[in-house]
């Protein structure tokens, strides 16, 4: 326990606690505050941008889980959205089932039953007028479902390119069974229509703010959660498998419990991600789990920089914030964009966004020593192995994690 | 304990089984009585890829605190044996037994095995190469293997003593804060050894330990594994025989052809051995 204490406390430097703080108050304070202003001041932070905020701080809670399991254990996967959506759909659910009679048939049953003529709720749907059942589910579904995919696959030693195939086979197979009406979650149109949650009015701007502040507390202790994790012994376990497999078995440790714990943890932090989006965006339907979808997941954290969760979350905010502003002054230009960014950063930034930084940091401190030794006398080695020792939050450079 | 290494009387393919499995019960109890103070014990183990025999009717046994060198020509089946052994490889037929015969090893996995006590170093150095030194031997280091001790765990006073004093051997004190992947080949070769040591296995096996070193490091690997004797069972396999014979010096050598044990002896023996330079000379003049 004090061991974890320790990790805990060590897991950031002074200066990275401090910095983690100001992002801490810029999300919960400082971003409500604007916010707060009146209408009119230069600073004020129109209501509307609220959710699509929170919305954004979601996807980089996804995008932190993502890079977790593909950043430090080298498993890529192509099927976080299943995920995602378990979490989306639990409190999807739930929200259906507040609506009350106020729905557009005026009836006690989800509009898509009413539609499809069902008389009464089917038995999977009752727990889920819980609140705090619904809270449960929004983590225990994704931990099931990542924990009896994981365990087949992790013990069965499958791995790369193989194990990325099958995830996006599964929330393939998942969109199509979440597209039939049958299924019970709504098909095409999924769950929408949402009018109150634990009481509180959706389209109220309070509602809406408490939504955002809850996404960006999520974000931040998952993102404590997973640095506890990658800064402890299991973190650098993860980092042994990825680089050699059979060298940790025989060091013996067995690799698939730990991977199937960075798994199913991933998946619980995709769960409430998607918890919190659907109330703010309004809809969850079967298009989250459109393999597209999870790809694009993969793609933030590429562009962040894969091996540095700072660089993940803030992948997954710039091409979002790039996607909102394309999709409305150029919406024909969108997917372009996607690709051209995801081919340049594959060819030039291997290591993303961060790893560019780390880059022009490296340069300008080389700079100075090469400027320091001419004045002086031309014999202060360069520092060997800069690169790599100036990325603090990346282990991964270069060459790493397939 | 020669007498073991020769091949039972081959038989019918077929029965061999069989065959093999009842003579067994009836030796089970005088020949535990014989291995009983043996430190690994490879009782007639063969494997086949693809009908190609790999392993054939190997035995080997080998006693505590031995240094054991195996050579033999390429496909041997020296790399193959080492698999069976650490459990990469399920054999076809045979055992291995650990530690006085109280421990059957082919149904284990290789985690499990390794933390019986059997270390392996393979042949290309494998290190954790975006870990640096000290982290790699943090990690080999003897301590909990179940994934929420691994999450809290830290290193103790003591466990941080082991691996200062391994660093020291390895010499590789002044870089213990280099990423590994920067290591040069010797020195990534000297890392999976001291991971090995912190490890703190009964059995060491070491495959071709100083491929690709130069003079100067062979000479300290030699010295290296020489102090390792004694403390440890340690099994070298290699290709190099002025290397064999410096390691081998009054001490016995096996030495592997054709998946089963050619010849058993000194270095001396081993080398006027007929048959021995019969495959060395023959697969020299292809």
């Amino acid at each position: 326990m004090r061991g974890m204490v320790n990790t805990f406390l060590r897991m950031h430097t002074t200066g990275q606690w401090i910095g983690f703080a100001v992002v801490a108050v810029f999300l919960v304070g400082v971003i409500p505050g604007l916010n707060a202003l009146p209408e009119g001041m230069a600073l004020h932070l129109p209501s509307y941008l609220i959710p699509l905020l929170g919305k954004f701080l979601c996807f980089a809670l996804i995008a932190v889980a993502m890079d977790l399991i593909w950043g430090y254990a080298g498993i890529l996967s192509l099927g976080h959205g299943v995920f995602f959506s378990a979490g989306g759909y639990a409190m999807g659910m739930h929200l259906m089932r507040s609506i009350g009679k106020e729905g557009v048939y005026r009836s006690e049953l989800p509009y898509f039953m009413v539609f499809l003529d069902w008389k009464e709720l089917p038995w999977f749907w009752r727990p889920f007028d819980s609140l705090p059942f619904t809270l449960a589910a929004v983590v225990v579904v994704p931990a099931l479902i990542a924990f009896a995919f994981g365990w087949f696959a992790f013990r069965s030693r499958i791995r790369g390119v193989y194990f990325s195939i099958i995830t996006q086979a599964l929330t393939f197979a998942m969109m199509l069974l979440f597209f039939r009406n049958d299924t019970g979650f709504g098909g095409n149109n999924g769950l929408t229509d949402f009018k109150r949650l634990a009481g509180w009015p959706l389209a109220h701007p309070t509602t809406k703010l408490y939504l955002y502040i809850g996404s960006a507390v999520a974000l931040l202790a998952g993102y404590l959660v997973c640095r506890f994790v990658v800064k402890s012994r299991l973190g650098r376990v993860l980092v042994a498998i990825r680089d050699s497999e059979s060298r940790v078995l025989f060091a013996g440790y067995s690799a698939a419990p730990f991977k199937l714990f960075a798994w199913t943890l991933s998946a619980m932090l995709c769960g409430v991600a998607g918890a919190l989006y659907t109330p703010q965006v309004g809809i969850i339907n079967p298009s989250e789990l459109a393999p597209a979808s999870s790809i694009e997941m993969a793609i933030w954290v590429a562009v962040g920089g894969r091996g540095s969760l700072v660089g993940a979350a803030i992948g997954a905010l710039v091409i979002n914030g790039l996607k909102s502003y394309l999709t409305a002054a150029f919406p024909d230009l969108w997917l372009f964009a996607l690709g051209a960014v995801f081919v340049l950063v594959t060819m030039y930034l291997p290591t993303g966004l961060v790893g560019l930084v780390a880059r022009i940091r490296t340069r300008l401190r080389e700079r100075k020593v090469q400027s320091a030794t001419t004045e002086q006398t031309p014999k202060t080695p360069a520092p060997p192995n800069a690169g790599a020792s100036g990325t603090p939050a990346a282990p991964v450079t270069g060459e790493a994690a397939q | 304990m020669n007498s073991t290494a020769s091949s039972t009387a081959p038989a019918s393919e077929t029965g061999r089984n069989a065959e093999h499995k009842k003579v067994r019960k009836d030796n089970t109890e005088t020949r535990i009585a014989r291995m009983g103070h043996s430190m690994l014990w490879v009782d007639n183990i063969s494997v086949s890829f693809d009908g190609f025999k790999a392993i054939n009717n190997l035995n080997l046994v080998l006693e505590p605190g031995e240094l054991r060198c195996i050579i033999g020509p390429n496909g041997a089946g020296k790399t193959t044996m080492m698999d069976i052994i650490t459990g990469k490889t399920r054999p076809d037929s045979g055992y291995v037994y650990m530690d006085g015969a109280r421990v059957e090893l082919t149904s284990l996995s290789e985690p499990q095995i390794a933390r019986l006590g059997i270390g392996r170093k393979f042949q290309r150095p494998t290190v954790f190469e975006q870990l640096t030194t000290f982290e790699n031997l943090e990690l080999a280091c003897k301590g909990p293997r179940n994934v929420f001790k691994v999450l809290g765990a830290t290193l103790n006073g003591e466990q941080r003593d082991r691996i200062d004093s391994v660093l020291k051997t390895i010499g590789l004190g002044e870089l213990r804060e280099l990423r590994s992947g920067l290591l040069s080949h010797g020195q990534k070769q000297w890392l999976e050894i001291g991971m090995l040591l912190v490890q703190d296995p009964k059995v060491m096996l070491i495959d071709e330990p100083v491929a690709g070193m130069t003079p100067v490091e062979i000479e300290r690997t030699t010295e290296l594994l020489l102090s390792l004797a004694g403390a440890r069972t340690v099994v070298v396999v290699e290709h190099d025989m002025e290397f064999v014979r410096k390691l081998a010096v009054n001490r016995i050598v096996t030495v592997l052809h054709e998946g089963s044990i050619l010849a058993e002896g000194t270095m001396d023996e081993v080398q006027s051995n007929t048959e021995v330079i019969r495959v060395y000379l023959g697969s020299a003049d292809h």
